[in-house]
């Protein structure tokens, strides 16, 4: 069975915060979750590996990227809409 | 202590194949980044820089030569040729025992690595080059500038970073001033314009995909360039004593580490390295007058560099001028504190403050001085160059005219 989009997004943040995938709340932000600036980066690749997708993310101005990390909820939004327009 | 000077200058960048090019396009505020010339550039997300363009080093060196000679050893060995003759120095053999080479290089001999991965990697070839060791070593441009000109004293490689051109300096300053060499060819020279030298900064995501520009609100990354600098430092008595002509004395160097994080910079470590280098130089915060600013175009040097300068200099921060001439040439990564060093020679030796291209809106967390878009006019006495590099390690260098 594939996992779905979420599930991945979320076992890859967790990997990176170093918690179980349990702990990964929905609403969570990447600073309540302890991952800093090379953390995001790192991340960041992993979806664009994981989803053979490009991210519009530039670490100069993470809020002005198209690639919305308000919370973990809205990067799986965010790679959910990456995925569909890749059409992987 | 002895006191050490400047005696000769040479460079080249996407400015220009020589110093006094380079700097007339620092005077000029003249843009030398543009699309990328290199191979498989189409697989690149980021597809300019500050390249060398129409460089081809059959135009300099012979067949034999460029066999030994990676494009950073080349860039390296233009610059040392250009420095000398203007320098005017004849080493003899006493004086060849007395004088060394420190350069400084983050990536050395990378088209030489770049091109040979391909070969073994893509090719699947069984067999490479004989000389590919000797030419990608860090410390070929090093050695190449001793052997040219028998220089048989201390001869490295500093490697820093974005801050190896200003560690090998200081280094080179600091081997005059103790007594233990009289004459330094010094500097640092990169050629990281290849598809893997790009490639891997685009992974880190602070790379600009449009322009380079230093200080304002709009600023969306650093742009890489290419080339190198070398200059002649002197012991002050020795360059008198045969006439040379001085091009500015160095009176001052820190270094200090962040021991913080390895990418993100941080205001107290820069601070402690532009104190230091104050302290080193006995020099009073008010009688800087230029600084060349590390200044990548990144959000988080660009308002970490201002701050650590408002932290030193107290009211003076808005007194004094700072630009960053990256804004031209691009970041010259290893190379880069040389060839802005040039931007501090020219400050001091012909009043004109090279400017801070592409600034097009204020931001309040750089209200400093940055001399935009147009060099300005000013004598200054006193001129300080940062580096800040990756890993946290930081460099500064105190120059006065003479």
């Amino acid at each position: 069975m594939t996992q779905s989009v979420q599930d991945q997004v979320i076992a890859i943040i967790a990997e990176q915060a170093v918690m179980d995938v349990s702990e990964v709340k929905l609403d969570a932000t990447l600073e309540g979750l302890g991952i800093d600036s090379l953390g995001l980066v790192e991340a960041v690749f992993a979806i664009e590996e994981t989803f053979d997708v490009q991210v519009p993310f530039n670490a100069n101005d993470p809020a002005d990227s198209q690639f919305d990390i308000t919370n973990v909820q809205s990067m799986i939004k965010a790679v959910e809409g990456l995925v569909a327009a890749a059409g992987n | 202590m002895k006191r050490v000077v400047i005696t000769g200058q040479g460079a080249i960048s996407s400015l220009g194949t020589s110093a006094t090019t380079t700097m007339e396009g620092m005077r000029e505020g003249r843009l030398g980044i543009s699309d990328l010339v290199i191979r498989d550039v189409d697989r690149l997300s980021v597809k300019i820089g500050g390249q060398v363009h129409g460089y081809d080093g059959a135009d300099y060196f012979s067949r034999q030569e460029l066999v030994l000679y990676d494009k950073f050893t080349q860039f390296a060995l233009l610059s040392a040729k250009e420095a000398m003759t203007q320098s005017g120095l004849d080493i003899s053999e006493n004086l060849s025992l007395r004088s060394g080479v420190i350069m400084g290089t983050a990536g050395g001999g990378l088209h030489t690595q770049d091109e040979n991965y391909r070969n073994v990697y893509e090719a699947g070839k069984n067999r490479v080059h004989p000389f590919v060791v000797p030419r990608l070593m860090m410390n070929a441009a090093a050695s190449h500038v001793s052997m040219t000109y028998n220089l048989q004293g201390p001869a490295y490689t500093v490697a820093t970073a974005c801050a190896s051109s200003n560690h090998a300096m200081g280094q080179a300053f600091h081997m005059i001033r103790s007594g233990a060499t009289d004459v330094m060819l010094t500097g640092g020279s990169e050629s990281m314009l290849v598809f893997g030298g790009i490639k891997a900064w685009e992974g880190l995501r602070v790379m600009s995909k449009d322009a380079c520009r230093p200080f304002s609100a709009n600023r969306n990354g650093m742009v890489q360039g290419e080339g190198a600098a070398v200059f002649v430092f002197e012991e002050y008595e020795h360059a008198k004593a045969r006439g040379a002509e001085i091009l500015a004395e160095v009176i001052g160097f820190a270094m200090t580490s962040d021991a913080a994080d390895i990418v993100t910079p941080n205001q107290v470590g820069a601070a402690r390295a532009i104190k230091g280098a104050l302290l080193d130089a006995g020099l009073n915060g008010d009688e800087v007058g230029y600084i060349n600013a590390h200044g990548t175009g990144t959000t988080v040097n660009d308002k970490t560099e201002c701050a650590a300068v408002r932290d030193v200099f107290g009211t003076h921060a808005d007194k004094l001028m700072m630009s960053s001439t990256k804004s031209m040439h691009g970041h010259l990564i290893g190379g880069t504190g040389a060839v802005e060093m040039l931007a501090c020679v020219m400050a001091l030796r012909d009043g004109v403050i090279a400017p801070t291209i592409g600034y097009e809106q204020p931001d309040p967390a750089c209200d400093l001085d940055v001399v935009p878009n147009i060099a300005r006019d000013a004598k200054v006495n006193v001129a300080l160059s940062n580096a800040f590099a990756f890993g946290g390690l930081n460099a500064v260098i105190a120059l006065r005219s003479i």
